[in-house]
């Protein structure tokens, strides 16, 4: 038997590298997106400080760092003080539960696992934990005793509590596939086949909706500038803003790992199961490239208005969601009970049609809007 | 197909920005990569000299007077055949341009009857405190190629005793 200190040793040090990919990661996912966005817009992009402008993030840190916080004379102090520390945490300890790979063995025959827990409902902890960062938020808006913070952290959390009913009902999907709410069973299930193939309209709603979590554009309503100064955040400044801009990245990190756990095959990939250090690798390529789609779609569409924002969600999203989720649900009966796994086709083939068919309802109703105010 | 065309559009706009990102960066690396200025831009002011050394200018204050900017002071001094720095009777023995106020309108430049003040397509100013704002005339006259062409000059006497006016001419650019 492993005596109790190595253990112990084990789940620290792996505690410490997760919270530290996340820190680290979102040194370099600032950067990433700046030299991004810069290359879609013609751009180069940060390219002073250090190699490639590598140490522009830590520039980027010193400068928030020596700034002057201000807390407001009106502001609720407690609060103000909590508010950047209750989004940031979230972040962190999402993570904790998202796994980098089997396990492989040490020199003296000790296995060590790639996941810092593995816990049977992984998936429920994801999403309780996800919905805590909206607190964060609202209470920062609410303490700053700014009306521009106050609506855009209202608008977050109405944004949050909307978009997470289609979000749950997406994870749901990814559960009923797997037959599992255990993350590492859901990674194991997509050995054969990517849950995105099976399910790619699912897998659309969950990017949609994982977007409108993490408050990226075109869903940046809580952050908009030209209407809100700055949102939530107005009224911050220093290390205080810096835990806000920080909780946000790395609410982007694992919310892409998130999607690449449940719907692209995590750390799959080929032969991990000979070297099984390879997980983490083929996990950060599948997260490098989801964190590409996200800022190449804000570089590409406008943020969409508020009243659309909640339309789309409510109207569009949800309802659509759950007869995926039916659908799906169906298509494992079907196989079940006839013991013909080709009616597993079912699913993404009636999928698909259902969210085409959805395209043209919207249209359809855009069109008809439109004959109405001509 | 007109149904899907929102859909294609969002497609194609995807599409358009991921062209983009191929496409070489405008970016000019400004302090190592400089941009030519255009003919007619106005810089930095330079003082300029005639073939011989002497000075343009002749401190009658026009540029001063033109100024909309009240950035220029100019005060004037006897030349004598000794100790000559320009053609004519009278000389600039300061020529004080204050770089915060200026507003390189160019006036002085048309104000100048001897074609003396002209903005050059120097556009890199800048300072630390307000007093190093004020460029002097040493740091505004034209740089010579030798010695023998600096200020002030022994002449023959007599030789420039009346102030030249060089032919105006109308810009070629």
């Amino acid at each position: 038997m492993i005596s109790d200190w190595t253990l112990w040793l084990e789940w620290f040090l792996k505690a410490v590298a997760v919270a530290m990919s996340l820190l680290v990661g979102f040194i370099l996912l600032t950067w990433y997106e700046r030299r991004a966005l810069a290359r879609i817009q013609s751009r180069i992009g940060p390219n002073r400080a250090g190699p490639f402008g590598l140490l522009q993030p830590f520039a980027d840190a010193i400068k928030l760092v020596f700034k002057e916080e201000l807390t407001p004379a009106k502001a609720d102090k407690l609060l103000f003080f909590w508010a950047p520390v209750i989004t940031m945490v979230p972040s962190i300890i999402m993570a904790g539960v998202i796994p980098w790979g089997t396990s492989f063995t040490l020199w003296n025959g000790r296995v060590v696992t790639l996941y810092l827990a593995d816990i049977n409902v992984g998936v429920l902890y994801l999403m309780s934990i996800a919905s805590i960062a909206v607190y964060g938020i609202v209470l920062a808006g609410w303490s700053s005793n700014n009306k521009y913070a106050m609506l855009g952290g209202l608008r977050s959390s109405a944004q949050m509590l909307s978009y997470e009913l289609a979000l749950g009902l997406s994870f749901i999907v990814a559960i009923i596939l797997a037959n599992s709410m255990r993350i590492l069973d859901i990674v194991n299930e997509q050995r054969n086949m990517w849950f995105v193939v099976l399910q790619p309209v699912g897998a659309v709603i969950f990017w949609i909706a994982t977007l409108a979590e993490v408050n990226r554009a075109p869903f940046d309503m809580p952050e908009a500038e030209q209407e809100l100064t700055a949102g939530y955040h107005s009224e911050y400044s220093g290390m205080k803003f810096a835990l806000f801009f920080m909780a946000e990245y790395q609410k982007m990190i694992v919310v892409c790992m998130m999607t690449a756990t449940l719907y692209f095959g995590g750390f799959l990939g080929p032969f991990v199961d000979q070297y099984p250090l390879l997980g983490p690798v083929y996990l950060l390529i599948k997260v490098v490239l989801l964190l590409f789609v996200m800022i190449w779609v804000r570089a590409t569409w406008p943020r969409i208005r508020y009243d659309r924002l909640m339309a789309f969600g409510w109207k569009i999203l949800l309802p659509l969601s759950l007869v995926i989720v039916f659908i799906t649900a169906t298509g494992i009966l079907l196989v079940e009970e006839t013991g013909n796994s080709l009616y597993l086709w079912s699913i993404p083939i009636v999928s698909v049609l259902v969210g085409l068919f959805t395209v043209v309802m919207v249209y359809r109703e855009l069109r008809r809007l439109s004959y109405e105010r001509v | 197909m007109s149904v899907f065309e929102p859909l294609i559009e969002l497609m194609r706009g995807l599409g358009t920005t991921l062209k983009m990102a191929f496409e070489k960066p405008v970016t000019y690396q400004y302090p190592e990569q400089k941009r030519e200025v255009r003919p007619r831009f106005r810089g930095r002011h330079v003082l300029k000299r005639y073939e011989n050394g002497l000075e343009k200018c002749i401190g009658c204050s026009l540029c001063a007077a033109a100024c909309p900017a009240d950035a220029i002071f100019v005060e004037a001094s006897e030349n004598t055949d000794e100790k000559r720095f320009s053609p004519g009777e009278r000389y600039a023995s300061t020529y004080e341009i204050n770089m915060l106020r200026c507003i390189y309108c160019g006036y002085c430049e048309d104000a100048c009857p001897t074609e003396a003040i002209v903005l050059g397509d120097n556009y890199e100013l800048s300072f630390y405190d307000r007093r190093s704002a004020i460029y002097t005339k040493e740091m505004l006259l034209e740089p010579v190629s030798s010695s023998e062409l600096l200020t002030p000059q022994k002449v023959d006497p007599g030789k420039y005793d009346r102030r030249s006016v060089p032919e105006m001419q109308d810009p070629k650019d």
